[in-house]
């Protein structure tokens, strides 16, 4: 049977995403709690999270999330990684037994810096070359080895089983962070491949994704002209590529590139002032093909925040609510409840229409 | 012994019982073909002459009239058809080149015939058009790499104006066809029906009479290799320039409106003096290489301030990824690829049905190219050629173009019936003429209503099958081949055509 990335697996799925905007770290219980809520949501063969600001202690390193299939795949991609980067932790990514999980790959996590050298001699920013070494391990090992997450004090958790039995399997409940993101996914038709797992990352970005885009061909027709490898053939993967390409590469406020993925209709760019209309002319006639259509409901992870965002007619669910410093998002408004009893505020957000979370102004982390 | 008798193609087929002599067909005959005997007081036809139009099928009262194939045919021969045996007859007689109209007739493979569209079932829903806003507006003209902003006491703002964008509200538009081909009537047709519609039809080579820049909003002025018509005032009343390289039913040659044709009207339109030939030279006489095309290409936008996007129309040939992208490089902002089956006003029929490539293949290998060297955005690609529905247009616009050019479709809307002999002059019909008495059977108002009720049907259909995509918006279909997937191809048509085949896994 072939792999991910050598066919197109559509799916549907379960998200769920919250975030402390005070910064104030929490351990993965909730987020487990509320996407195991919405266990008919996912079948099995697929879940995962996406932590952010788990790793205080070595925030300044680039935190490499390895998974390898045999040994001979880890000895090839160290020698990548020691090549390219001074390594100053490299641990096994610490597991617990679950009847659930059956099979699990080698985990293994990096801190590491690039080296200088090794920028200078690419020719790109450290994003760019951190962003070529990913894509390069990942469609070089076909499989058998993946990168699984690469930011900066963040981490993605993922695998093949219900995503509830990942969470305890990577003992997330040891872990805090300042937001989290889940995942629970019901493919039509996967080998199961831990690989395939979501979210998917790249850099700091993270994307967890309910949906099937039906203008996929489109997008990834256009991210390639901007040398995007499309390893994977995941929709969850051209959102992460856009959402790359339009905040990091052309410096879109996150708030307009999710009028890319999901932008208004004509009829709505007709009545806008006249300077909102030149705008949003140039935003649809320039980036057309990075419209996302079908129905989604996506969560963005990012340092700092999170996004949740749904398709323009709002074909899947997305509910959002808050409760002092917290912002919760999740595909069922029971998963909010189920952690969250009594939330000071609960909204349906419109089709296109963000919602984003961040840090207040004056929190570091 | 110089001509020998041919035997008519068509017999037609008067049913005495019901023809009460009104002679409305001796009327209606562009051809000559019906006679009214006075004596025997009695409609007769003249067979030879008959061309199959269907005019006078239509016009009788009674329904009197039928035309087939002449049932006389030549001893069957699978080399040598009839249509051979009658052309070399008449080139022995004449010494001449055979001509004809309209596009290609032969059984060559139609691609469009062999792909497939997709549609959504359980995982992705599909949309109803009838319920849910379904976007067909698309911008023409090229687009930059990037958005660059600024932003002024918190508004946000394009830190550059764009290119010019020419907005049509759906993405079908009438391709050129001149005046002195066609009527002015038929013109004014056209130019109605594109107002009416928000999207534009192109003036071909044949200048723009005065009565129709009231129109000039929803217009393409083309300059051709004759340069009729072309002046300052003609050039800025478009919406969009048009360099007019080739024709995709006559690849390499010009064309030539015989002085017979050229009316003190076409000659004022074209700029030419009455009765003198106009003719098209196979190439602009300014363009020998690329670089010329260059040249060209920017003295009109200096002719035009840069207000207007420049368009260079090419036929389908060989070499036309390569062609394609030194246009684009050339600095044309919209590219217009016309295909085999294109029609014509007349060709050499050697020429018109051997020379050139499908479009299908051609938008394809177009498309990829310009992407792979990321220059696709750079321009809005139209296809062109024999687009003779909805299904067809879908398929165009999923292989990578921007929108579709028609020109038989709408002659057929306005009564044309293909009969391939444009290149006389005696267009039954009043489309393809200049004899006023012929001409005055289209009256433009009535003729627009029927050419907008078909792009009007067919946007339609587009929307369904869009929604069936879970598609709402056109520039998702637009080079998404993800949605077309081929049968009866080979592995060498699917890698071309960028489709895989029916059943394949995505």
């Amino acid at each position: 049977m072939l792999l991910e990335g050598e066919l197109r697996i559509p799916s549907g799925c379960a998200i769920s995403g919250m975030i402390n905007r005070r910064g104030e770290r929490f351990s993965g219980e909730a987020v487990i709690k509320s996407i195991a809520l919405m266990h008919d949501r996912s079948n099995g063969l697929g879940g995962g999270f996406a932590a952010y600001g788990i790793y205080p202690e070595y925030k300044d390193y680039y935190a490499l999330h390895l998974m390898y299939m045999n040994q001979s795949c880890r000895d090839e991609v160290e020698s990548i990684i020691k090549d390219n980067f001074s390594v100053e932790v490299e641990e096994r990514i610490a597991t617990r037994n679950h009847k659930g999980i059956v099979k699990p790959p080698n985990l293994w996590r990096y801190f590491v810096v690039p080296k200088d050298y090794k920028i200078h001699e690419s020719k790109d920013s450290e994003d760019d070359f951190m962003a070529a070494i990913t894509m390069e391990i990942n469609v070089k090992f076909n499989g058998k080895a993946c990168v699984i997450s690469s930011g900066r004090n963040m981490g993605a958790f993922k695998g093949v089983g219900y995503p509830e039995d990942i969470g305890e399997f990577f003992r997330l409940d040891e872990y805090k962070a300042y937001s989290w993101v889940a995942h629970g996914r019901f493919p039509t038709n996967t080998p199961g491949w831990w690989g395939g797992a979501h979210p998917f990352t790249l850099l700091d970005w993270s994307i967890v994704h309910n949906g099937e885009v039906s203008s996929y061909g489109a997008n990834r027709r256009f991210l390639e002209m901007f040398n995007y490898k499309i390893a994977l053939q995941t929709d969850t993967e051209v959102i992460a590529y856009a959402i790359d390409l339009l905040v990091r590469k052309h410096k879109l406020p996150l708030e307009l590139a999710a009028k890319v993925l999901a932008p208004p209709f004509w009829k709505d760019i007709d009545r806008m002032s006249n300077d909102d209309q030149k705008v949003y002319q140039s935003l649809r006639t320039i980036y057309g093909s990075l419209l996302m259509n079908g129905p989604f409901s996506i969560i963005l992870g990012f340092p700092g925040g999170i996004m949740a965002l749904n398709d323009r007619l709002k074909l899947r669910s997305l509910t959002a609510a808050e409760k002092g410093d917290l912002l919760l998002v999740a595909s069922e408004e029971s998963a909010i409840r189920e952690i969250c009893p009594n939330p000071d505020r609960v909204w349906y957000p419109r089709g296109g229409e963000p919602v984003i979370g961040r840090l207040y102004e004056e929190v570091t982390i | 012994m110089k001509h020998q008798a041919l035997p008519p193609e068509f017999s037609v087929i008067r049913n005495e019982d019901k023809c009460i002599q009104c002679q409305a067909c001796v009327r209606q005959c562009g051809f000559d073909v019906h006679e009214y005997d006075e004596e025997k007081n009695q409609v007769c036809a003249n067979e030879t002459n008959c061309v199959n139009c269907q005019r006078c099928v239509m016009i009788c009262p009674t329904k009197a009239l039928s035309i087939t194939n002449n049932p006389n045919h030549y001893r069957i021969n699978h080399h040598w058809n009839s249509v051979h045996i009658q052309n070399i007859s008449r080139q022995a007689a004449t010494g001449g080149v055979i001509l004809t109209g309209m596009g290609n007739d032969k059984p060559m493979p139609s691609y469009f015939d062999r792909i497939l569209i997709n549609a959504s079932q359980v995982s992705n829903p599909s949309i109803d058009p009838l319920r849910e806003p379904m976007e067909l507006r698309t911008y023409l003209g090229a687009k930059p790499d990037q958005i660059k902003l600024t932003s002024e006491n918190g508004q946000l703002k394009l830190a550059e104006p764009p290119p010019p964008q020419v907005r049509i509200e759906t993405p079908l538009l009438f391709s050129a066809i001149s005046y002195g081909a066609i009527s002015l009537e038929v013109c004014e047709t056209l130019a109605r029906a594109a107002t009416e519609l928000g999207t534009l039809y192109n003036t071909g080579e044949g200048g723009l009479h005065k009565d129709l820049y009231q129109y000039k909003n929803n217009t393409i002025v083309q300059v051709a290799s004759g340069r009729y018509g072309v002046n300052h005032q003609y050039l800025n009343a478009g919406r969009i320039v048009e360099i007019k390289i080739g024709q995709g039913a006559k690849p390499g040659i010009g064309g030539h409106l015989p002085g017979e044709k050229i009316t003190r009207s076409i000659s004022e339109t074209r700029m030419i003096p009455e009765g003198t030939d106009a003719i098209s030279p196979a190439p602009h006489h300014d363009i020998y290489s690329i670089e010329d095309l260059r040249q060209l290409i920017y003295n009109l936008k200096e002719a035009t301030n840069y207000q207007k996007p420049i368009s260079v129309k090419i036929s389908a040939v060989h070499n036309i990824a390569a062609i394609a992208s030194g246009a684009v490089r050339a600095g044309a902002d919209i590219i217009a690829i016309d295909g085999f089956r294109g029609g014509t006003g007349a060709a050499p029929m050697a020429i018109r049905d051997h020379v050139g490539i499908p479009i299908e293949l051609a938008l394809a290998v177009v498309d990829q190219r310009l992407r792979e060297e990321k220059i696709r955005n750079r321009v809005s690609l139209l296809a062109a050629g024999g687009f003779r529905s909805s299904a067809d247009v879908i398929k165009a616009i999923a292989l990578g173009a921007d929108a579709v050019y028609l020109a038989t479709a709408p002659l057929i809307a306005i009564g044309c019936r293909l009969c391939q002999k444009c290149y006389t002059g005696k267009c039954s019909w009043g489309i393809c003429t200049q004899d006023p008495y012929k001409t005055k059977r289209v009256n433009p108002e009535l003729a627009a209503e029927r050419v907008s009720n078909l792009i009007h049907g067919w946007s339609h259909e587009i929307k369904e099958m869009m929604g069936g995509m879970g598609i709402n918006s056109i520039e998702s279909l637009r080079g998404n081949r993800a949605h077309l997937q081929g049968v009866g191809l080979n592995e060498k048509e699917l890698k071309l055509l960028g489709i895989k085949y029916a059943g394949e896994a995505i």
